[in-house]
C-alpha cells in the first residue's frame, strides 16, 4: 500500500497556525505513507498536478489531502485523482482549516491536532474501497414553487429552454408582492407595467402549466426523479368555464363588505373575487372563510352568484383534489412575509388613529429589522421604499410636511444613491437617530404624536412604518417538506454563501428570490435566472450521477429479520421472499447508514463509511495520542 | 497526571449536513475553541454505531461527542432519532461497564449554528476535563 499525503498551506490560512512542514515530516513516519508533501494551494492547478504526477510516478494507491472542508473541495480532488487513473473514492480529505487553523491560536497545539487528524485519515485511507458512480435518467420537467416575480422569472426561463415547467402558486393569482406595489425604486417605473406582461407570458407559454390556488403537500424521490404531491384547493368555480367577467362578484350578497387582503384591507371585495384586475389566471375564486354558501350551506334563498353567471361556472360541489407530478428539478421561490408591527406596541400600530388625507407624514425606518433582540438582519429594501413613498407623497401633496426617522440610509444598489439624493432634495426632513434611541408613537388628546429622543415631538396625521421582510410564516414546516435547511434568520439556507448561492444541500432543489433572504426586485430576478440555469442543467443533460455511497448486504450474514426495513425512510430495503434475505435498491438508497448501525447480525455495510474504515480512523486519531504521540 | 494539567482527548462524530457544517461555520467565522475535540465525519448521526463509541473509549478517548441535526431536521428524515435512542441505551450499558455515562454526549447543531458549535465544544471539553482520564476498558472480542 502506497499512500500520498498532501498538506495545504492555503496561503497563510493554514500555515499561520499549523506548522505544515512539521506535519509533513511527522506524517511521513507512518507506515504505508509513500510520500508526504506540503504546498501553498493544493486546490490550484499546480497543486492538483502535483498529486497526479505522484499517482503516476510513484504508483500511489491512496491519496490524502489535508486542507479545507471536504464540503467545499472534495469533488475537486476526487476528479483530480480520477484523472490520474485512480478510483475517485481512493481519496480522503482532512479538514485542517475550518476545524483547526481557523479556530485555534496556539501554533503547537494546532500543529499537533492537525497531525492527529491526518493520522486518522491515513489509517482510514488504507481501508478505502473503489466505488462505481451510478447514473440515472432525468425526467425533463421542472417544478417552480411560488409565483412572485422570482418564480415567474424562473418559470419563464426554464420553459424558454424547452422544458415543461409546473408553476405552483398558493394564492388565486401569481404576481406576489410585486403586484401590490405601485411604483418601484429606484427608477420609479410602474410595477404593473413591467410585471403584468410577464404574468401574461406565463399564462400563454406552451411549456408552462400554471397550478394556481394549489400547494405542494409532499415531495418524494431525488434529483432527476422527484414525485410531488400537489393539493388543488377548490375555487368553487370551474376555471375552464369562467371568463373573468365579474358579474358574480357584483351580485354577491357580501359585495363590498370583505376587506381585500391584496390592498392591505384598504378596499373591500365580495366573497367571490379576483385579488386584483390584472390577476393571472383571471378566474374568480370563492373565499371559503366568508362565502355564506360554503360556510353555512345556505345563502339567502339561493346563491346570487350562481344565478348571475350565465356560463354556469360556479360549482359548490367542487372538492379538494390531490394530483401527483414527476419532475427532475425544483426551484423554490416562496418569497417573504412583512414584519407584523403589532408585535412592537411602541409604534402605536393598530392603536393610534391615522388621518389618511392629512399633510403631516412621519416615516419610521428599521421597524422589525436590525433589532438585536429580534431580527438582527437588515431587510435591504426599507430605506429605498421609504424614500420612494416620501417621493410619491410629495408628488401628490406638494405642500406636505414630510419627516423620515432613519438610522443609516443604505443605498447600495445600482442607482440607489442617486435616487436617495434626489428625494433628499425634495424638502424632506431626514432625522437621524441611533437604533437603540427611544422612539414612540402615542395618542395625545386625539392626536397621534411621534416622540423620538433628541428631537421635538411631531403631531402627525399619518405615520408610516417601514416594516422589514421576514421568512414566510410556514417556512419551518415547508423546509421539512422540501428537506432543505434554514439559516439562523429563518430564511432558506443556500449551499454556500458565496459560491453556491442558489443551490441547497438537497441536490436538485434550488432557491430564488426572498425565500433565501431579503432582496429587491433586481436581485430577486437575477437570482431567479441563476436558479433557472442550475435547474435546467440536469434536464438538459438527461442524466445525473447518484450517490455511490450506499449500503450493501452480506447475504450470508443476513437473517432476514427485517429490522432494517423499518429504519429506511426511502423504502430502499426490500425483503426477498425467495432468498429469505434483505436487498438494497441502490438507486433509492441515500447512504445515511441508519440501517447499518441497526443490523443485529452486522450484515449491512455502508460503502465508504464501513466499520473497519471508521474504526481505523478512530484508532488513528486516538491512539496517536494515547500511544505517546506527544 | 494531575487533573489540572489533564487535557482530555475527545472524538466527535458529526453528521455531514448539520453539525459538521456548523463546525465549518465556526471556522469560517473564526470562533476560537479548545483543540481537544477531533472530528470524524459521517453522513448522518444515524450512522453512529454504539460500538464506534465504545471503541473510541477503549482506544483511550476520554469522551465522545455525537452531533446531529436538530430533531425534525435530519437530512435523512429521522436518523437523529435513531441515534438518540441508541445512545440512550448505550449510556445504560456504559454505567454497567463502570464507565461514567457523562463521557458520551449527544448534541444538535445546525449548519447555521457556528457559535453554538464552539460553545458545545467548550462545554464538553470542560466537562470531560473534570471527569479525568478514562480507565482503559478491555475489549472482550474483536469484531
Ligand atoms: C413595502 C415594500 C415596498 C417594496 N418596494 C420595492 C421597490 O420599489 N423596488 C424593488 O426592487 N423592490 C421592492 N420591494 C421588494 C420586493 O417586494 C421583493 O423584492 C419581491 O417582491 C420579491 O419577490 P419574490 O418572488 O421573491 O417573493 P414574493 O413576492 O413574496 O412572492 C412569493 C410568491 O410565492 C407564493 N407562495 C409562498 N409560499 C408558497 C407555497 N408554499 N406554495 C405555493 N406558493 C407559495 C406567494 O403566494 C407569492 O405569490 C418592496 C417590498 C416591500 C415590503
Ligand atoms: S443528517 Fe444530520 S442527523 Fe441525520
Amino acid at each position: 500500500m502506497k499512500i500520498g499525503v498532501y498538506t495545504c498551506q492555503c496561503g497563510i490560512n493554514i500555515a499561520a497556525t499549523v506548522d505544515v512542514e512539521k506535519v509533513a515530516k511527522e506524517i511521513e513516519k507512518i507506515p504505508n505513507v509513500a510520500v508526504s508533501r506540503f504546498y501553498k494551494y493544493m486546490c490550484s492547478d499546480p497543486g492538483q498536478e502535483l498529486i497526479k504526477k505522484d499517482i503516476k510516478e510513484l504508483k500511489l494507491d491512496r491519496v490524502v489531502v489535508a486542507s479545507c472542508s471536504p464540503r467545499m473541495h472534495e469533488p475537486t480532488f476526487r476528479a483530480a485523482v480520477e484523472e490520474a487513473g485512480l478510483n475517485p473514492y481512493f481519496f480522503e480529505m482532512v479538514n485542517i482549516r475550518e476545524h483547526c487553523s481557523w479556530v485555534h491560536l496556539d501554533k503547537d497545539v494546532a500543529t499537533e491536532k492537525a497531525i492527529e487528524l491526518i493520522t486518522g485519515a491515513v489509517c482510514r485511507a488504507e481501508f478505502l474501497e473503489p466505488l462505481e458512480k451510478k447514473e440515472v435518467s432525468v425526467i425533463p420537467k421542472a417544478l417552480v414553487i411560488g409565483g412572485g416575480i422570482a418564480g415567474i422569472q424562473a418559470s419563464l426561463e426554464i420553459a424558454d429552454k424547452g422544458f415543461k415547467t409546473y408553476l405552483v402558486e398558493r394564492s388565486p393569482s401569481i404576481g406576489g408582492h410585486m403586484a401590490q406595489l405601485d411604483k418601484t425604486f429606484p427608477t420609479m417605473d410602474c410595477s404593473a407595467c413591467i410585471l403584468t406582461p410577464k404574468m401574461v407570458d406565463v399564462a400563454r407559454h406552451p411549456n408552462i402549466e400554471l397550478l394556481s390556488y394549489s400547494e405542494v403537500e409532499n415531495i418524494d424521490g431525488y434529483i432527476g426523479n422527484f414525485k410531488v404531491k400537489i393539493k388543488k384547493k377548490p375555487r368553487y368555480v370551474d376555471i375552464d368555464k369562467c371568463v373573468g367577467c365579474g358579474v358574480c362578484a357584483e351580485s354577491c350578497r357580501l359585495h363590498g363588505r370583505i376587506p381585500n387582503e391584496f390592498d392591505m384591507k384598504l378596499s373591500k371585495r365580495s366573497a367571490i373575487y379576483v385579488p386584483f384586475p390584472q390577476a393571472v389566471p383571471l378566474k374568480y375564486t370563492i373565499d371559503p372563510n366568508n362565502c355564506l354558501m360554503v360556510k353555512r350551506g345556505k345563502c339567502g334563498d339561493h346563491p346570487l352568484c350562481k344565478e348571475a353567471c350565465d356560463r354556469e361556472a360556479i360549482d359548490f360541489s367542487q372538492e379538494e383534489e390531490i394530483i401527483t407530478i414527476d419532475v427532475g428539478t425544483i426551484v423554490v421561490a416562496t418569497g417573504y412575509d412583512i414584519f407584523d408591527p403589532l408585535t412592537k406596541p411602541k409604534y402605536g400600530y393598530g392603536t393610534c388613529e391615522n388621518v389618511l388625507n392629512g399633510k403631516k407624514v412621519v416615516f419610521i425606518q428599521c421597524v422589525g429589522s436590525r433589532d438585536k433582540e429580534g431580527n438582527e438582519y437588515c431587510s435591504r429594501v426599507c430605506c429605498m421604499y421609504t424614500a420612494k413613498q416620501a417621493h410619491m407623497v410629495r408628488d401628490k401633496i406638494p405642500d406636505a410636511d414630510l419627516t423620515i426617522y432613519y438610522t443609516d440610509v443604505r443605498a447600495f444598489g445600482k442607482g440607489f444613491e442617486e435616487f436617495y439624493n434626489r428625494v433628499k432634495g425634495e424638502n424632506i426632513n431626514y432625522r437621524r437617530r441611533e437604533l437603540d434611541d427611544p422612539i414612540e408613537v402615542v395618542t395625545n388628546a386625539d392626536k397621534t404624536v411621534v416622540k423620538a429622543k433628541g428631537y421635538s415631538d411631531i403631531e402627525a396625521d399619518l405615520v408610516v412604518l417601514a416594516v422589514g421582510l421576514v421568512p414566510k410564516e410556514d417556512a419551518k414546516e415547508f423546509s421539512r417538506v422540501l428537506n432543505i435547511s434554514q439559516s439562523s434568520d429563518g430564511f432558506f439556507l443556500e449551499a454556500h454563501p458565496k459560491l453556491r448561492p442558489v443551490d441547497t444541500f438537497t441536490d436538485g432543489i434550488f432557491l430564488a428570490g426572498c425565500c433565501q433572504g431579503p432582496k429587491d426586485i433586481p436581485d430577486a430576478v437575477a437570482q431567479a435566472s441563476g436558479a433557472a440555469v442550475r435547474a435546467s442543467e440536469p434536464l438538459a443533460q438527461g442524466k445525473v450521477e447518484v450517490e455511490a455511497i450506499t449500503s450493501t448486504i452480506n447475504e450470508d450474514l443476513c437473517s432476514g429479520c427485517k429490522v432494517c426495513e423499518r429504519m429506511c425512510p426511502y423504502s430502499a430495503l426490500e425483503f426477498d421472499e425467495k432468498a429469505g434475505v434483505m436487498r438494497v435498491n441502490e438507486v433509492m438508497c441515500k447512504g445515511c447508514g441508519s440501517c447499518a448501525s441497526t443490523c443485529p447480525s452486522g450484515a449491512i455495510s455502508m460503502r465508504h463509511f464501513a466499520v473497519k474504515q471508521i474504526i481505523a480512523q478512530i484508532d488513528g486519531i486516538v491512539a496517536h495520542k494515547s500511544k505517546g504521540g506527544k | 497526571m494531575s487533573k489540572d494539567s489533564f487535557e482530555p482527548n475527545i472524538v466527535a462524530f458529526l453528521c455531514n449536513w448539520c453539525s459538521y457544517a456548523g463546525a465549518d461555520l465556526a471556522g469560517t467565522s473564526r470562533i476560537e475553541y479548545p483543540p481537544n475535540v477531533k472530528i470524524i465525519r459521517v453522513m448522518c448521526s444515524g450512522r453512529v454505531n454504539p460500538m464506534f463509541i465504545v471503541n473510541a473509549l477503549h482506544e483511550g478517548a476520554d469522551g465522545v461527542l455525537i452531533g446531529g441535526c436538530h430533531p425534525g431536521d435530519c437530512h435523512y428524515i429521522q436518523g437523529n432519532y435513531f441515534a438518540r435512542r441508541r445512545i440512550a441505551v448505550l449510556k445504560k450499558l456504559l454505567e454497567y461497564l463502570g464507565i461514567d455515562e457523562r463521557r458520551v454526549r449527544m448534541t444538535w447543531v445546525s449548519a447555521a449554528e457556528g457559535k453554538k458549535f464552539a460553545d458545545v465544544i467548550r462545554e464538553v471539553t470542560d466537562d470531560i476535563r473534570k471527569l479525568g482520564p478514562t480507565h482503559q476498558i478491555r475489549r472482550s472480542n474483536s469484531w
